[in-house]
């Protein structure tokens, strides 16, 4: 036993570090081989990198699972201006908790994946946006970033190599849209967090106006691995489409939550039974959430048969997101649960879009009067009808995240709205 | 050679338009006559394509595309009015009612708010809306603006306003969801910006209002008439909204040529003298015993040409103001040759800066505070007198021959002004001490109770249209001057501006080869005489 849990059926390739204090210290990342890979990259063209990451599959770990790859060939070839890397570590779905533990334990991992990824994409700069709540991960990270200029990882000419990258920690002042890559650079930039307009698409027109590639923490933490192994070692794990490893962060009913690593293409009710050791106290499996709040739930019977891979959640009628299993048991409130989402979004909304500000307010109230004992079953007809017009007509897809739990939850909980209303209804009425 | 093409084609609700490259949906759909229904764009500010209702159907895309930000490309087949992009505008239009309160009925905005009329025009027929508003409440913005927070639909027109136009950023939105609200920074407000006025303007409804027009009047009451700002000689075109034969507020007018969209504050509340009540109504001729008595306009003008014809020779001495119109300060020149020749100048108030919109900067308050200085300028009247507009008229004063004045209304002067003169021909608005000596005077319009055209300080010469009804026998200057050039000189009497300005353009080289009827809304600019285009 060691970190919290941890499972025999886990593939640890970017945890592996989790659990052991000593893995944040740069002697010691150094001495186990850390920043090899940096050195490895250093002497191969950029380009060389990008086949590599291209070749090993590796899709972004931060939600929409966008090929690293590809993205990274956005950028321009021959810089005519300063190019960027933003490492997203705004951490901020409900039930994700997966970039805070890599940046906890395993901070150089990240630094080399940004250092490597800087060089592919010719940036002379990274940023890495921290969520600001994230106090100790924050601290560890300002710490190894000292430690790596010090030992002369970061800033110029790298070990000799004649590469200058410098690495700037900027803390975030408490927004979930500041982890939309575009609200992210606003805010980065000094201004109110608010989602702009694609396009400009940020390989072109980005943070300050430069060339930038914002990649997730999880994403950037794999690159080290894939460089120094290569891509084909980092497809042994995973499917065709979605390759190598993911951190599934499990959360809710099961008796041993956690992080855990594991080849994408997982059976989802294995994690629960085997990995996280069944639902807690017997309770039978009701409902689970695979990819975040965002994404819609599975019923008992569409978790058995899902597979844990982008395409795979995708056919169970759900999606992978950033792996955030939540899970519950059939003691749970669904309405309420749901409830609690959209409180959230519209908390959590900028402001910006019409159907957005109003949309996840207006629904946040609705379901609260259904909680209330206060609804109709129109009322659910209203919230299927506006849920759908916040899909696909905003700038960011917060307004989107809306529809999935509460659509979702609707069709295949029905029983659990009605029955809040059913209670109200005068006795003797058929 | 080949060059890139500079236009592109596409299909607007299909019909085939061609516009130049980079232009977006929204503006290439104006040219077709198409409005896409928005709020958060303006074409004088940029945009960020945040209130959605501008979303369009565009086939290949696969979301509906923001038409205010998404540029043409040959070939695009775009839609404004399929299912899709009308089910998103009531899906937009049902959102912002559900905290927009309606409180049409006691709204200044009611009548020309874009909510009122898109949900009118587009929305559901029934709201669904059946929960609590969320309530702001009222907020004094300074300056003469009131916010009425919920109202305010987050176009965010008024805070981009500030920072890109008039470039000085007073207004922030605080908070974010459906919290959001515009606020100003601690308790500076608006106060001291020279330009706030315009985001009232702007506002799509009526969250920000005009405390000065504040329940004054209901805008379906108002009608308006195109002018030009008669506060200073930038010329910004300008419609006055009147209401019971008062001017009840000043809008800007979009001349891109002259001040786009907008306006200054001191200007759009320049406006009260229109409907000052203390005006000379009838002709006045003094009597041998010193009183001064109302006469027809047939007696006044028969009167003036006898004891004109007597003094003829003894030289004309003629203050006029910047204030009138090119056409009645030509039919003055035209009076003085007339009647032998003489002197013309003129006194105008000039500001110590001029006050420059920086987002806009071909726009500003100019230190001339007179809407027709160039004008006089290109008629040969130079400038007397200090800045204050007084002084300057001691040779005037003095002067044992005619003395006439137009429009100047002699505030420095005293009721023994003109007392030296053998005729002494007051001609002007509203009564001044300086006319009590006066042998004549003579009831004249204002520029927005009659038409003509003032010369901006750039030389663009830019038509004005009759507002308000004169008051009793005052008519425009042009007309009682060109009479009596008519019968003096033998020429036809202009009888109407268009025939006075042409007059004008004949005898004045700078107005050569301008004709009133082209002039249209936008104006012309004058042939401008070497030095006088210095500025």
């Amino acid at each position: 036993m060691a970190y919290p849990y941890v499972s025999d059926r886990e593939a640890r390739v970017i945890s592996r570090g989790f659990g052991d204090p000593m893995q944040r210290r740069v002697d010691t990342y150094v001495q186990r081989g850390g920043y090899g890979a940096l050195k490895k990259a250093f002497g191969m063209s950029p380009d060389q990198v990008i086949d590599v990451v291209k070749a090993s599959g590796l899709r972004g770990r931060g939600g929409a699972g966008f090929p690293t790859g590809v993205k990274w060939s956005f950028m321009p070839k021959q810089p005519t201006k300063p190019h960027y890397l933003l490492c997203n570590a705004d951490e901020s779905e409900p039930g994700t908790f997966k970039d805070r533990e890599l940046i906890r334990w395993d901070p150089h991992q990240l630094i080399e994946g940004c250092l490597i990824g800087a060089y592919a994409i010719r940036a002379k700069h990274v940023y890495i946006y921290c969520r600001g709540e994230f106090f100790e991960a924050n601290q560890v990270l300002a710490r190894a970033v000292e430690d790596a200029y010090a030992k002369g990882y970061v800033g110029k000419n790298i070990q000799g190599s004649g590469n200058d990258i410098d690495v700037t920690v900027h803390q975030g002042a408490g927004a979930y849209i500041c982890g939309e890559e575009t609200g992210l650079m606003s805010s980065l930039e000094g201004r109110r967090g608010l989602p702009r307009v694609k396009p400009p698409f940020p390989a072109a027109y980005g943070a300050f106006g430069m060339p930038t590639t914002i990649n997730n923490v999880e994403t950037l933490c794999a690159i080290p691995h894939i460089v120094a192994n290569g891509g084909d070692w980092y497809r042994q794990w995973g499917t065709e489409k979605s390759a190598g490893t993911k951190l599934f962060c499990v959360s809710g009913h099961v008796r041993k939550p956690g992080n855990y690593e594991l080849p994408l293409g997982f059976p989802l009710i294995e994690l629960i039974e085997d990995v996280c050791g069944g639902m807690r106290d017997g309770n039978a499996l009701k409902a689970v959430i695979p990819g975040g709040s965002s994404v819609p739930i599975l019923d008992a019977a569409e978790a058995r048969s899902c597979k844990l891979d982008y395409e795979g959640c995708v056919s169970a009628g759900s999606m992978l997101g950033c792996a955030s299993v939540i899970v519950m048991d059939d003691k749970t409130d669904i309405v309420k649960q749901v409830r609690r989402m959209v409180d959230f979004y519209a908390h959590e909304s900028c402001g910006q879009c019409t159907p957005c500000r109003e949309g996840t307010s207006w629904a946040a109230q609705i379901m609260r009067r259904i909680e209330d004992g206060d609804g109709t079953e129109k009322d659910l007809d209203t919230l299927m009808e506006i849920t759908q017009q916040m899909v696909g007509t905003t700038i960011c897809v917060l307004s989107d995240s809306v529809a999935p739990p509460v659509q979702s939850s609707i069709k295949k909980f029905r029983g659990d709205y009605l029955a809040r209303m059913r209670s109200l209804e005068p006795a003797g009425v058929a | 050679m080949s060059t890139a093409p500079t236009t592109v084609t596409l299909t607007i609700d299909g019909q085939t338009v061609t516009v130049p490259k980079g232009m977006t949906i929204l503006e290439a759909a104006k040219t077709i006559g198409t409005k896409v229904p928005h709020y958060c764009y303006h074409p004088g500010l940029t945009s960020p394509a945040m209130c959605r209702l501008c979303l369009v159907e565009v086939e290949g895309a696969p979301k509906p595309q923001p038409s205010c930000v998404t540029t043409v490309a040959d070939g695009q087949v775009v839609k404004t009015e399929s299912d899709k992009a009308l089910g998103n505008r009531r899906g937009v239009l049902e959102f912002y009612l559900v905290n927009h309160p309606l409180d049409c009925p006691i709204c200044d905005m009611s009548g020309e708010c874009d909510l009122q009329n898109y949900v009118h025009e587009e929305g559901r027929e029934h709201g669904r809306g059946a929960e609590p508003k969320r309530v702001f409440g009222r907020d004094d913005f300074g300056g003469d603006v009131l916010f009425y927070g919920d109202r305010c639909v987050m176009c965010t027109r008024c805070v981009r306003f500030m920072s890109e136009v008039e470039k000085d950023e007073r207004l922030t939105v605080v908070e974010r969801g459906n919290r959001s609200v515009i606020d100003t920074f601690f308790e500076e407000g608006l106060e001291g910006t020279h330009w706030h006025g315009n985001i009232v303007d702007i506002c799509p409804v009526g969250a920000l209002v005009s405390k000065d027009f504040l329940h004054k009047a209901r805008a379906w009451d108002l009608a308006h008439t195109p002018s030009v700002c008669a506060s200073c000689s930038q010329g910004c075109n300008v419609d006055l909204h009147t209401r019971d034969n008062g001017v009840q507020r000043v809008k800007p007018r979009e001349n891109l040529d002259v001040n786009g969209w907008w306006m200054c504050d001191h200007g759009r509340h320049d406006y009260e003298w229109m409907n000052r009540g203390d005006r000379i109504e009838a002709p006045l001729v003094r009597q041998a015993d010193g009183s001064a008595r109302a006469v027809a306009w047939k007696d006044a003008l028969g009167a003036l040409l006898a004891r004109s014809r007597e003094l003829e020779g003894r030289g004309v001495k003629a203050v006029v103001s910047p204030r009138a119109s090119n056409e009645d300060l030509g039919a003055l020149a035209e009076l003085v040759g007339a009647l032998g020749g003489g002197e013309i100048v003129y006194r105008s108030e000039r500001a110590a800066e001029e006050i420059v919109l920086e987002g806009f900067p071909t726009l500003a308050r100019r230190k001339d505070l007179a809407p027709n200085v160039k004008g006089a300028q290109l008629l040969g009247i130079h400038r007397v007198g200090s800045d204050d507009a007084t002084g300057g008229l001691d040779a005037v004063r003095a002067h044992d021959g005619i003395v006439v004045v137009l429009g100047d209304a002699l505030e420095d002067a005293d009721e023994r002004f003109g007392s030296s003169a053998a005729l002494y021909v007051y001609i002007g608005t509203h009564a001044a001490e300086g006319a009590k000596s006066a042998h004549f005077v003579l009831p004249v319009t204002t520029h927005a109770e009659q038409e003509g055209t003032f010369t901006n300080h750039e030389g663009r010469v830019q038509r004005f249209w009759p507002a308000l009804t004169p008051p009793g026998m005052a008519r425009p200057a042009w007309l009682v001057l060109g009479a009596l050039v008519a019968e003096l000189s033998g020429e036809p009497v202009p009888r109407t501006a268009a025939e006075a300005f042409a007059a004008l353009a004949e005898a004045v080289p700078a107005f050569g080869g301008l004709d009133y009827g082209t002039l249209g809304a936008r104006g012309a600019v004058a042939q401008l005489p070497a030095a006088a285009t210095r500025g």
